[in-house]
């Protein structure tokens, strides 16, 4: 089962990427990539949408393997989140929660003095606390 | 009220801190630059549960508000645009000169109790994504103004 969670700064570099399986870590990279041009156009097309107010973005696309979701926090920092598509135990309200907690951890993060906004988190409670969050729903 | 005047005091604090570690008096530029980082963090926890902004004008209304009233506990009493990049926040009792009377020797005095502030606003607003400028006007004191000047492209 593969699942992959990834924080992009706001100029698209990559923050933080953890995956249950290091084995396609290489493969589910490519996936979040790919998800950027869609987070991209999701952002321009839907201003002034009323719908585009949530930072939640929904599914950004899907492939024959992977459902892949985003979210965009109002400091453009993204949050791509790759599952497999036979995982069905996954529903919309549970992506959005991950999305919830994953938000929750970067902010608390981030007020870390010790962090330099843009630098890679390396911190090991940030680590933990999504390796828990995706071993809780893989 | 105690919870408040802890602010209150820190602030006192680290502007005494800040003015007496450097060598001129009149830099300022340290407390602005704390002032900075402190704004780009917190905008990130103030913004969690906020939809996301339609454009600057939503923006500068948030800093009046939301982000005003917890950290000074109440709005700003107005806001004005030129709809060209410049806005002008103006507070008539703005927390941190409330204590100070009012005078003109207290006047000299301003600048340093204002500088947090701009830098505070001035990193909230980068994080958003708006690149500005922002300077303090003292002329009666406890009323303060800022001047907002976002420098596009």
């Amino acid at each position: 089962m593969a699942f992959c969670i990834a924080v992009i700064g706001k100029d698209n570099a990559p923050l933080y990427l953890a995956t249950s399986d290091v084995e396609r870590e290489l493969d589910l990279q490519y996936h979040v990539h790919a998800a950027l041009d869609v987070v991209e156009e999701k952002c321009v097309i839907g201003k002034g949408a009323p719908e585009s107010k949530e930072l939640y973005l929904g599914q950004l696309f899907s492939t024959e393997n992977h459902k892949i979701y985003g979210f965009v926090t109002n400091s453009k920092i993204k949050f791509i989140v790759v599952i497999d598509s036979s995982n069905i135990a996954l529903r919309e309200n549970e992506v959005r929660a991950i999305f919830r907690n994953l938000h929750m951890l970067y902010t608390d993060a981030v007020c870390n003095p010790f962090y330099i906004p843009g630098e890679q988190l390396t911190f090991k409670k940030f680590d933990r606390a999504v390796q828990k969050l995706m071993s809780g729903n893989v | 009220m105690s919870e408040e005047i802890v602010f209150d005091c820190l602030h006192a604090e680290i502007v005494n801190y800040c003015l007496n570690n450097s060598k001129d008096q009149n830099d300022l530029g340290t407390l602005e630059y704390i002032g900075f980082t402190t704004g780009y963090r917190l905008i990130e926890r103030l913004t969690r549960d906020v939809g996301r902004f339609k454009d600057e004008l939503e923006t500068m209304k948030f800093i009046c508000t939301d982000f005003w009233t917890l950290i000074y506990k109440k709005q700003v009493d107005n806001l004005r645009t030129n709809n060209y990049g410049m806005y002008v926040v103006q507070d008539k009792a703005f927390r941190f000169l409330t204590r100070i009377s009012p005078g003109s020797k207290q006047l000299e005095q301003a600048p340093k109790f204002v500088a947090f502030t701009c830098g505070l606003v001035r990193g909230a607003l980068s994080n958003l994504g708006i690149n500005s400028t922002v300077t303090a006007e003292v002329q009666t004191i406890p009323a303060c103004r800022f001047h907002i000047e976002v420098n596009r492209g």
